[in-house]
Order: C-alpha cells, then structure tokens, then sequence
C-alpha cells in the first residue's frame, strides 16, 4: 500500500486524455492506498475523476492558476505531496506534465523520471523508461524516498473504476517567485486548417516529393479528406514545408484513425511520432522501405502518380 | 515481383554499374536466362556506385586502366549519360607541374586529347578559381561527368527487354553451393537458384561472398571523404548541372566539382581509414547508406583550408554551407588494380570487383566477352583475379597495401616505385647472403629480389659508368645495374631467380594440354627447353615462357612471377583429360650462372661434361653439382652462355656458395635482377610479357615465329594464321636514342618506358589497327654504349635508319630505328649464347 | 547580449538500434555522432540573438572528450567560445549534468558576467530526461520556460511562445533566464567553410567534474520488440486508387 499523487492537468473542460492513463497507473501502484489527485482550478473536471481511479480529489483554486504557470503548479503539486506524505508523485508524459513534475522534482531536490512506461514499488522503485521516442527503453531505478515520475503517453488504457471520490477544494500559497513564468498573451490558431495532433486523419509527404511543388497534391488530398497536412523530418530541413507539420519525436506526435505516409521511407524518428496512429496506409515506390513494416496497407507506386489518383477518385465519387 | 526463379544461367550479384553493366553485356552477346540481384533497394542498392561522384579523367598512366577508362566514357557518351564538361588537374608547384608534362605524356599514348594550360588559361577555364597560387595545368576537354544510376538502369531495362534479365532487389545472400570446385547455387533470403554461372559484382562486400564459395577476393573498404556547399550563387546562375571543367588540385590531393548549386569537395588527403567488410553497417543500421559512413569532420579539416586557398570565392562565401558529408567506402586491393575473372579456387565463379565507375561500363563488356569468348577484347592480364599469390589474398597484406597506396591516389607515382609496407613476405635461399651484400631490394610477388648489390659499386668507377643527372630517371635506379651487366658480359654473373612461377604438367594428356596452350613444338624429345609464346583465342600474347620436357607425360613449365598464377590457371583450365597441374614454385630456387666464364665456374663442381657438345642450348639435365642434384637448364634471358639450376629451395644457398666459392678465380660478379629484366635482356631485343607483349599485339608483330607453324592446333592458331597471312600493321623495332640532352633545360634525360614514340616533329604515329607508338620499353644497353628503346611501329617507319622522336615529359629527343624486328643489337647471332664464340679470358 | 547554449553529443541514429554488449549504451560503430535536433536550433538561436543584439555566444557541453567536434560546429556556426565538462564517456543522469553545467555557469560567469540568456534543447534526443534546463534555472534562481518555438529578447524580458491547442501561448520573462526551445523554432544554417575554419582557432575551455552517485539510476537498456507488420498490398501505381478509397470508405475517413 502506498500514497499516490497523481497531476491531472485539464483543457476545455476535460481532463487530459494521458492523465487519466496516468491515474490508472496511480490505481496500481497504490495497490489498495490512496490515489489522490490534483486538479487545477478546473472544478468541473474533478468530479468525475472518481470514476477514473482517484480516491480522493484535491482542487488548486489559485487565479493565477487559470492560465498556464508551471512553477506555481509545480509548487503546489510539491506541497500537497509534502502534506499527504505521498510515496508517488506521477503525471502524464505530456509537454505540460513533464514540464510540471520536472519543477515538482527540482524544487526539493528528488530525481525525476520522465516517461516511464512501467514502474516496480520497491526499494528503490525501479522503471522502465521511454527513450528516442519509444525506439529505445531503459530501465532504471529511483534512488529516493519520493519517485517523482510521468508516465509515457498511451502505453496503457485508462480503466474506468466507476468509483466516486470526495473533492476538496482548496488555495494553495503562491508567493511571486512562483508566478514569474506564466502565460500572458496569446496568438490564436490561425484560421482553416486541422490540428495535426488531434486530427482524424492525416496526410503526410516525406522525400518522395521531391520538392515544395510536389507537395500540392498531399495538401490537395488532404483538404477533400478535411485531414491535417503532415510531413517527415528531411522535408522540413529541405524548407518544403513549415516545421508546424513535422510529424516525429522531434515534431507533433499524432493519433489520427488514418495516417497516410506517402514518399516516406519511414526512419526511427519518423515513426515515433506515428505511433499512436490507429491504422497506417504508405504509399511508397519500394515495397521494402521501413514504412512498409509499420504500415497496414500499402500501395507501391511512386506518389506523384498514386496521390492525385485517389483525389481523382474521391471526386469520381462524389460526383457520382 | 516476379517468383524468385529456382535455377538460372548466370547470377549476378550486385546492381551497381559493375553488375548492370555485366548484366547487359551479356544479354547483349546473347546470354539468357540472367538473375540479378542485390540485397538493396533498386536504383541505388546503397553501395559504392550510389554515392560516386561520377566523374571521368580518361588519362591513366596505366595502359590497362587508360583502355577501360575510354571504352566506359564511350558507352557512357553512347547513352547519352556523359556530360562532358572537361578535366583540369592544376599544379601548384614544380614537381608536380613536371608530373602533368608526363601526364600528357601518358595521354599521347593513348590517343587522348590533352594539352597543359597557364595559370591564367586555368582562369579563363574555371573563372572562380584562385589562380595566384598555381603554376600552371593540364586539361581534357573530352573528362565529364556520367549519370551511372541512369546507365544502370539503362542496361538493365535493355537486358530486361531482350527478355535476358530478371533484377531481384532486396534479395540476399547466405550461402554459395560449391560441388567439385564448381559453383552450383546461391542461396538467398527468397530461396535457393541453382546457378552454372556466378559472377560477384558487389563491390566492398565481395570479400565475404567469395569466401562463402571458398575463394578470395582479395580487397578492402577504404573511405574516401567528400562533402557538398552550397548553395552557390554563381551556380545559380548556371544552365546545366555542370558547366565548369572538373578540377583536381593534385598537390593536395583533392577535387572539387560543381554539382547542380552545389560545390562538391573530395578528398584523398586523408588519413587511411580502412574497414572490414564485416563491419560494414546493414541497410537497416545505416543512416544514410551502407557505404556512406558518418562522416569524421576532423579528418577533412585541414583539406578544407587547401580547397579554401584555390576557390576562395566559393567556399569562402560565409552563405555556403557544408550540407552533405560523407565517408564514402570504396574498394582497394593490394597491387590497385581491378579483381576481374573466374576465381582459381571455384570453376563458374567470377569476381568483377574493386572497379569505379569510369571503369564500370567497360569492365561489364570485358567480363562478358571473357565468360563468352574466353578473352577480352581490352587485355585485363594485370586485373586478373588469378594473378594474386597466397598471400596476397589475405586481409592483412590487403590493408597494408591499400593503406598505403590511398594517399598515393592522387600521388606521383614512379613507374619502378616500391611498396614499403608488409615486407618481406617471401625471402630467397640467398636473402641473407644478398642483405650483406648490399642488396637494394625490389618486391614482387612477395619476393624480395636483389635488384642491384651495393658490394659492386666499386664496379661503377671500374667501368666508368655515368650516373643520370635527373633524379626522376635516377629513382629507383643506380649505375650499378650496368656496370653488373658489363662484368658479366665480361666474365660472368650469378643471378638469385627464385621468384619464378614452376609448375609441373603432368599425365596421360599432358602433351595434348602443352601443345593447345604452347605455340611452339612442344612434342620433342626428353631433355628439350623450348621458349614459347602462349596466345590468347584472338591469337594476342598470354604470356610467354618455357617449357622443360622431362619425361614422355612430364612437362615442367617456367613462368615470370607477377603473371606466373595466371599462367597456371591458364594451363589447367586448358587442360586436356587425364592432365595434372601442380604448383612447385616454393619447392625449387633457381639460380642463373651466365657469362663466358659461365661454363668454366660450374664444371670445376661437376664431373658432368658441359661441354658445348655434351649440353647443348636449349637442353637440360639432372647432373650432380657440387654437394647436391641439380637440374641444369642451358637457356638465358641475358644473351650469354651458361645455365639456370634448380635445387631445392633449402639447398640454394648451399650451391649459391659453392658457386660463389668456384667463381672468384674468374671474377664471377652477383648481379640484380635489373640486368636480367632491364639491360641484359634489352640489348639482346628480347620481348617481355607486360610490356611488349600483351593481347594486343600478336607473335608476327613481336617478330617471334619461326618460318613454320606446328601441325597440331593450339589456341589462337587461326587468329595467327590471319595475321600470317596478311601485312603486319606493326613490328616491335629497337630505337636507339642519339641524343639525351633535354632542349627545354638542358640536361640529360632518360626516358625510363611508356612515353609516345613520335615523327621528328612530334606527329603522333598511329598504326592500321589504330594502335599509337610508344615505347614499350626503355633502358641502357651498356655493352652496345646506347641507350634502347623498343617499340611497334608500323611499316612506312619500320625502316632502319629512319629518325624519329621520343616525348619525355613534353620534350622531344631525337630517336634512329636501329634494327626492325627481332634480331639483336648486341651479338646479333647469339655466338655467345651458343657456345661457339672463342671464350674471352678469365 | 551574452548567451550560453547547452548541448549533447548524441548518436546520429536513423536505422535499426543496437546495442553495446553490456546494454549500457547503444553501438554508435556505424553511425555518426551530432546535437539533437533541439540543440541544433538552440544554438541557430543564441548566434541569431547575438547577430541581432551583439554580444557573445558560448556553447557548453558535458561529454566525452569527442564532443569537442559538437562544440567546433557551433563554433563553425557562430559560438564565440566553448566550455567543454570533459566526461569518461559514460553516461550522467540529468540531475548530476544539470548540477555539473550549474557550477561551470556559476564559475564563467563570475569571471565574465552573468548570461542573459540561457538555451537548452527541451529534452535531450537519446535519453528524454526534460529536466536539465528546469534544474539549472532552479539552481541559479531563474524563470526557466520550455517548449519554446519562439523567442525574442528586449529590455530585459524574454518572449516565449509555445503552441498550444494549435495556437501559441506566450510568456514573458524577466533576463537573465533559461530557455528550452523545439525543433522549429529556426531552420538551421549550414557552417560555412571560414567558419569552420575559425572555429578551429576558437577557445575551449575544459574541466573533468566528478560523476556523483546517480539517483535516477540507468541500469540496462532495452530495444523493444516491435512486431513488423505485413501491410496489405492495395495496389500497384494509380490502379490502387479505387482500393484506396474503398479503405478510406470502409474506415468512415471518407
């Protein structure tokens, strides 16, 4: 048995799809203790964490925690662990969790392992960490009374408990040093256009296309397909495309229904970004290329013929 | 995909311009039933040919590398896969300047065009070249650049369309078939085709394929650093992908090139860096390709400063950046030259490796002419695979030559230079004798062989030998040589001649196997030496050497030993039933006792008579000699009577010494190897196989035949009946040269071999066949007081008396044709040879 | 304007990975060695910062003794100077870098004064730790902000934008601060051949720390075995077209 402290961060009103992984990896290493989670300012979220695993639900009410401020969070994070003697300190293994659990750790001085796609209770606890994206794992062991880690996005489903947790509101103490790093402006998305990383379908180029120009009928198939225009790493350094559209570890990491990967041979990196795609269609001139063997289908053909071809096709359709 | 067949014709590994060329060749000659594979990805598989920079300097000092380096630009210019943008190799001092004269030299005798430049012609050439620090140049207007993935492709699109080809990529290895020596299968990752011919044409990996058959191929991975700038606004600018000459900055050993807006930048500068096949990466390790390995900046650093000072216009553009950089492997074998032909240890196995690309297109014709025809038009002799010796074929001689050789790509390279690095491997009887004796060792096949003694310099004054004033014509060379060859002409000389290639030909069909591959009569009696020429199907020079009859079905062949492996293949392969061929080459030394004196030295050891009645020329016997058994040969390369005796090798030095004991009261002289090659042999217009003779030229042109032709067929009889019964389109002449004295700067030259032989105002002479004139070999005849020169010449100047010139680095010296034909300058009747000249004084 | 730029030597990985025989590192025997792609902007960024405002950058690295060649080619790019923290080779936890690179910002910049800026990439490309600029803003008690893919300088505060929710968040900070930026935030230049040349000549100052006992300890690493999958061949060329969209049909894309 063991205290868990779980970081749910929250956006539109809903809880990060990562964190409640989160809190079933918290379920499971209490192991019949406590899962406490914490919520920022988010009032609406916190109910329904309860359902999700948490046993008890903690609410930050700090206006200056309504815009993004990861010390502050970081702090209050920090303090709660301190005041529930958690043993386990845990987050998503997103940009805004690693960010947060990372101060969490620096601020008391405690290692910080960013995500992990398995933990072991135990002295020491040990992990198994994500490394090149996924490409590599390590595994290792957190020499400390507390382990401050995240966990991996989508290595392990969210299991609803259909439980209920109590949720206690409270105001944390922020001094000014806490409120020096926050969001104070904001530049809108531009208009058109779908989020690559939340799109139901994209449409990606890699070297195949030979050029900027040979990118018009990626951008063409995408737009009947109202998909995301994505492309590989050698095309952004090429200036083809703006680096926004990168999809990879370096990039946006993407979870479309339907990736298609066209002049894409498909190296480490590319395909870490691809990952969480449910089903990946490559159109590539060789059958062998590494794509071929994270692909679900595949179409051999060189893209500049096989791309406007299915355009054309869609169209035929719903011409038709 | 087509099903992976079961069996084929031919296998043919590897899709780079070496495999594609090969590929079509054969088709082209009417083979089917090809399969090609490779374990990449086509186009570009990912080996050497992927990343080449393409480029093709046609002049090669090397005849053999000059011809396949012309009939590949041909086939390339024929494709419409060649732009030729022309070839500047700058000099940036003296030295080198003088090596581009000889480059030019090189050119003349090969028929290309090839002119040196000024520095400012350089500029008006390459207009953002930083002419200031050169001194001047050489160009090829005919250099360019190939598109060798568009020609691979070509060639394999044609075979396919001949309905020859099917191309198999991602397809690899694991295993060959081999049963009684002959390969039968190859075993890859989609199933196993049985295979009547293999031919490994994958480049750096070849090593290890051969070594799944059992055979060798004896080369290694090398990088070889290029990098790509850009982008170059000048280029920018620029209508075609290359508009500017090629250049190569010669003393620093790179090139530099435009590329499309790029500047690409090649370096052979470098430190050696060798790899293992083995740890070549897979195509699923590799970053970029298996052959472009990451690159080591720290290795290109300081080239880049050079490549800065000749273009600063370009490089030193803080806009230009270093985009592309690679360690690119290419292959190196020990001797430089390609490994082409059927391996000696799997029959229908073929190697065609450690070929670049200006090489490829004509190597994939000459592969598939020799598997077809048995003899390639282009002679390829020096790129045999089967001229390798036993050591040789190892990794570590292998990478101890390659590291050597590499920073010499660029290098100027004397004709006679020596390799440094592995030696000795292979030590004569007498190699300790010699060492004290001041031997100045030469290595040839692992032999270390005395060229000269420096214990007979007192000789020099003695003879009152000149020395030669430039130090290219004295490298590698000491008056010694000749005053060696006047001490045996006057009394006699011992020579260490354990480097020959000796085999036995034994058997029930071992006359039939001697007079197929012989020209000569080879069905005389027991005890007979004949010296003969050995001919290629189209009736060109195989080699020549002698053979010994030692019994009714025991022939003992004797054979030079750079080509001797060959020769031996050679034998076997034409072996008649019931024939066997066994190497002896390490069993026997041979030592050679020549001179007047000669006969006088060995019977003070025998109580055989050696009179000139009782051992005639041309004959040989066991007789006993001082303390052992030795077969006595009475033949001579030097023009002088006396013998070569064969004893076992741990017996040499035993005899060496008794000879030498025997000797003094008649002041018997050791001499190198330098008077038995070089001027014994020259004087005496002896032919050698690599210089005058090769398969370009056949035994009426060498003037080699006896009136009369054998009954018995042998190969190549119906090419030479041809060229018998039409006019010889040239003759090998001697030339002696009347004067030395080089007009430009007045000094005495010496041409040392390899330059052109011109009219008296420098015209080319150019053959019926389309053959130019040069001089196949050059050097002193100390007996004759005249520096020699032989060379083809075709009729209208095959005339003696006739004047003519000789190009020595871009000089002309006045040459007269001295005797056209065989016969020699010096004792044009072989009296010495024979015996039957009055003995000089002792 | 004074900038110091943090970065690592990683292996330059595209292929299959493999590992060493004690499972501690992975074998770099065929590939190359550069920054992460992070650090390459990071430090396209610090020499733009000082093009645009004067001033110095300075590149460190804690690595093995090889990654001086990381170091010359920021240098090549534009780095004034370099801090080399001279490792064994074997690997540091982010705790112990982020403490090492602390004390060497600490003891340059009692002798040069402090840097305004401080890049880092926001995580390193081999071992993802997202934590050593978070610690090093911490340790000298400076705003640290990550994900950053866009940043300007003025006045003494430090704009960051990060994307969020397909537009972009911004920040504003007070210099001196530590800056992890993306990939994105610049494209890169190419060194030029004088610059690598005065990169040769350019100092680089060296030190060995001491490894401290590691609390995230590595312990082995793994490659994950990844089922290949056989994609279902649609077709060949534009003939598969019809199959495509039949696919994206049946999938409910279309």
């Amino acid at each position: 048995m063991a205290t868990v402290l779980v970081l749910v961060p929250t956006a539109d009103g809903a809880p990060d799809k990562v964190a409640l992984q989160t809190l079933t990896l918290g379920a499971q290493l209490a192991a019949g203790g406590d899962v406490h989670a914490l919520v920022l300012s988010d009032d609406a979220v916190a109910a329904g964490l309860g359902a999700w695993g948490a046993t008890s639900v903690h609410v930050a009410k700090h206006p200056a925690l309504d815009t993004p401020a990861p010390d502050a969070a970081a702090r209050v994070l920090g303090d709660l662990a301190d005041s529930l003697g958690a043993a386990f300190v845990v987050g998503p293994g997103t940009e805004e969790g690693n960010t947060i659990l990372a101060r969490t750790a620096a601020r008391v001085g405690l290692p910080f392992a960013a995500n992990c796609v398995a933990v072991t209770p135990g002295s020491p606890v040990t992990v198994t960490r994500s490394r090149w994206g996924g490409s590599l794992l390590e595994e290792a062991a957190i020499h400390a009374d507390r382990a401050v880690l995240t966990l991996a996005a989508h290595v392990i489903e969210a299991v609803q408990t259909g439980g209920s947790a109590p949720v206690e509101a409270f105001t944390p103490r922020l001094d000014d040093a806490d409120l020096a790093v926050r969001v104070v402006g904001r530049v809108p998305a531009p208009a058109g256009g779908v989020s690559l990383s939340d799109a139901r379908v994209v449409v990606s180029g890699g070297r195949g296309a030979g050029s900027a120009e040979g990118f018009a009928p990626i951008v063409e198939l995408a737009s009947l397909l109202g998909a995301a225009v994505g492309c590989s790493r050698a095309v952004t350094i090429a200036g083809w495309r703006p680096h926004t559209e990168q999809v990879g570890q370096t990039g946006t990491k993407i979870a479309p229904e339907l990736y298609v990967a066209a002049g894409i041979s498909g190296a480490t990196q590319h395909l870490a970004g691809a990952k969480g795609a449910k089903r990946i269609l490559a159109i590539n001139k060789d059958p062998e290329a590494p794509i071929m063997t994270a692909a679900d289908y595949a179409v051999i053909g060189d893209m500049a013929e096989v791309v406007p071809a299915i355009s054309a096709e869609i169209r035929r359709r719903r011409g038709a | 995909m087509a099903t992976f067949p079961s069996s084929a014709k031919v296998v043919i590994i590897g899709a780079g311009i070496v495999g594609n060329s090969i590929a079509y060749h054969l088709a082209n000659l009417g083979w089917k039933d090809i399969v090609q594979i490779d374990k990449g990805p086509l186009p570009n598989p990912g080996g050497s040919t992927g990343h080449a920079s393409n480029f093709i300097y046609l002049v090669d000092h090397n005849k053999e590398m000059a011809e396949l380096t012309l009939e590949s630009a041909r086939q390339y210019r024929e494709w419409d896969v060649y732009t030729m943008c022309g070839g500047l190799e700058v000099a940036r001092t003296e030295t080198r300047l003088e090596e581009l004269r000889r480059k030019v030299d090189s050119a003349k005798n090969w028929g290309i065009d090839a002119y040196m430049v000024t520095p400012a012609e350089i500029r008006g050439l390459v207009p953002f070249i930083n002419e200031e620090i050169l001194v001047g140049g050489f160009y090829t207007p005919e250099t360019g650049v190939c598109d060798s993935l568009r020609f691979g492709t070509l060639c394999r699109e044609k075979a396919e369309e001949m309905g020859a080809l099917q191309s198999f990529a991602n397809t690899e290895v694991t295993a060959m078939g081999v049963e009684d020596g002959r390969i039968r299968s190859v075993t890859t990752t989609r199933g196993t085709i049985g295979a009547e011919y293999v031919v490994i044409a994958c480049g750096v990996w070849a090593p290890l394929l051969a070594e799944m058959a059992g055979a060798y191929i004896p080369l290694t991975p090398v990088v070889h650093q290029m990098a790509d700038y850009g982008p170059v606004p000048l280029f920018e600018k620029s209508s075609k992908a290359i508009e500017y000459p090629i250049v190569r900055d010669m003393d620093v050993l790179m090139y530099e090139r435009q590329d499309g807006i790029g500047f690409e930048v090649g370096s052979y500068a470098h430190r050696s860096i060798l790899h293992d096949p083995e740890t070549i990466p897979s195509i699923e390790e590799a970053k970029l390709s298996p052959t472009e390995m990451p690159f080591t900046q720290d290795d290109f650093d300081p080239q880049l400063e050079d490549a800065l000072e000749l273009f600063p216009e370009i490089l030193g553009d803080e806009k230009v950046g270093q985009k592309y950089a690679i360690n690119g492997l290419i292959s190196l074998t020990p001797d430089g030259m390609p490994v082409l032909g059927e391996t000696p240890e799997v029959k229908g196995l073929w190697s065609a490796c450690a070929v670049w690309v200006k090489e490829g297109p004509a190597v994939g014709k000459s592969i598939a002419e020799w598997m077809t025809h048995g003899q390639p038009e282009i002679d390829c002799n020096q790129s045999d695979i089967a001229r390798f010796h036993a050591h040789q074929k190892t990794r570590q001689h292998t990478k101890a030559r390659a590291s050597e050789a590499f920073p010499k790509t660029y290098g100027i390279v004397h004709p006679s230079e020596q390799y440094l690095s592995d030696r000795p491997i292979r030590k004569t009887p007498m190699y300790d004798w010699q060492k004290a004796h001041g031997a100045e060792f030469f290595e040839v096949a692992g032999w270390e062989r005395a060229q000269w003694y420096g214990a007979n310099a007192p000789l020099v004054e003695k003879y009152g030998i000149g020395t030669r004033p430039n130090e290219w014509d004295a490298r590698w060379w000491s008056p010694i040589i000749n005053a060696e060859h006047l001490a045996m002409r006057e009394s006699a000389g011992i020579f260490d001649l354990s480097s020959f290639v000796i085999f036995d030909v034994l058997g029930a069909g071992a006359l039939d196997t001697v007079q197929q591959v012989c020209v000569r009569q080879m069905d005389v009696a027991v005890g007979r030496v004949v010296y003969t020429p050995v001919l290629s199907a189209t009736g060109g020079f195989k080699s020549d050497l002698t053979v010994m009859r030692l019994g009714r079905d025991h022939f003992r062949v004797v054979t030079g030993a750079a080509h001797g492996m060959a020769d031996m293949k050679w034998f076997a392969d034409n072996g008649a039933p019931n024939t066997s061929v066994v190497d002896l080459t390490t069993a026997y030394t041979t030592i050679g006792v020549w001179g007047p004196n000669a006969r006088r030295i060995v019977q003070k050891l025998t109580r055989a008579d050696v009179s000139n009645e009782a051992f005639k020329f041309g004959t040989c016997k066991t007789i006993e000699i001082g303390s052992q058994l030795a077969l006595a040969s009475r033949i001579s390369y030097v023009g002088d009577l006396g013998w070569e005796l064969y004893v076992a090798m741990e017996q040499g030095q035993r005899l060496w010494d008794e000879l030498w004991a025997a000797g003094q009261e008649f002041g018997l002289t050791a001499c190198g190897i330098a008077v038995y090659v070089g001027t014994g042999r020259l004087e005496k217009g002896f032919r050698a196989y690599g210089t005058e003779l090769d398969n370009d030229y056949n035994p009426v042109e060498a003037d080699m035949l006896t009136p009369r032709l054998k009954a018995q067929d042998f190969i190549g009889r119906a090419a030479l009946e041809k060229a018998l019964g039409e006019e010889r389109a040239a003759v090998c002449c001697t030339l002696t040269v009347d004067d030395h004295t080089s007009p430009r700067t007045g000094e005495k030259r010496y041409p040392l071999g390899r330059q052109p032989i011109v009219t008296p105002d420098g015209a080319p002479i150019t053959d019926s066949k389309g053959r130019q004139s040069y001089a196949n070999s050059a050097g002193m005849g100390p007996s004759l007081g005249k520096y020699l020169i032989l060379s083809y010449l075709p009729p209208q100047h095959a005339v003696e008396g006739t004047k003519l010139a000789v190009r020595y680095f871009g000089d002309l010296y006045p040459v007269t044709v001295a005797r056209v034909g065989s016969k020699p300058l010096f004792d044009p009747e072989n009296d010495r040879v024979r015996g039957t000249e009055p003995a000089a004084a002792g | 304007m004074r900038v110091l730029v943090c970065v690592k030597r990683v292996p330059a990985v595209a292929g299959r990975l493999t590992l060493t025989e004690d499972e501690r590192a992975l074998d770099t025997k065929y590939v190359g060695f550069q920054v992460g792609p992070h650090e390459e902007c990071a430090v396209e960024e610090a020499v733009r910062l000082v093009e645009a405002h004067g001033g110095e950058a300075v590149v460190l690295t804690l690595g093995p003794a090889e990654a001086v060649e990381q170091l010359r080619e920021a240098m090549a790019i534009g780095a004034a100077r370099a801090i080399h923290l001279v490792t064994g080779g074997e690997e540091w936890d982010a705790e112990s870098t982020a403490g090492a690179i602390t004390d060497a910002i600490r003891e340059d910049e009692a002798a040069n004064g402090a840097f305004d800026v401080i890049l880092v990439g926001n995580e390193a490309a081999d071992s993802g730790g997202y934590q050593v600029g978070v610690r090093i803003g911490r340790a000298l008690g400076r705003p640290v902000v990550t994900g950053i893919k866009g940043l300007s300088v003025a006045d003494g505060t430090a704009r960051c934008e990060q994307e969020a929710g397909g537009g972009r968040d911004v920040y504003e900070v007070r210099t001196p601060a530590v800056v992890a930026v993306l990939e994105g935030i610049n494209l890169p230049r190419y060194p030029s051949v004088p610059g690598r040349i005065r990169a040769k000549s350019k100092p680089v100052a060296t030190s060995s720390p001491s490894r401290p006992a590691q609390r995230l300890e590595m312990r082995r690493l793994v490659v994950p075995v990844t089922e290949a999958k056989q994609a279902q061949v649609l077709g060949r060329g534009a003939e598969a077209a019809p199959a495509v969209v039949e696919l994206l049909a049946s999938v409910g894309v279309l």
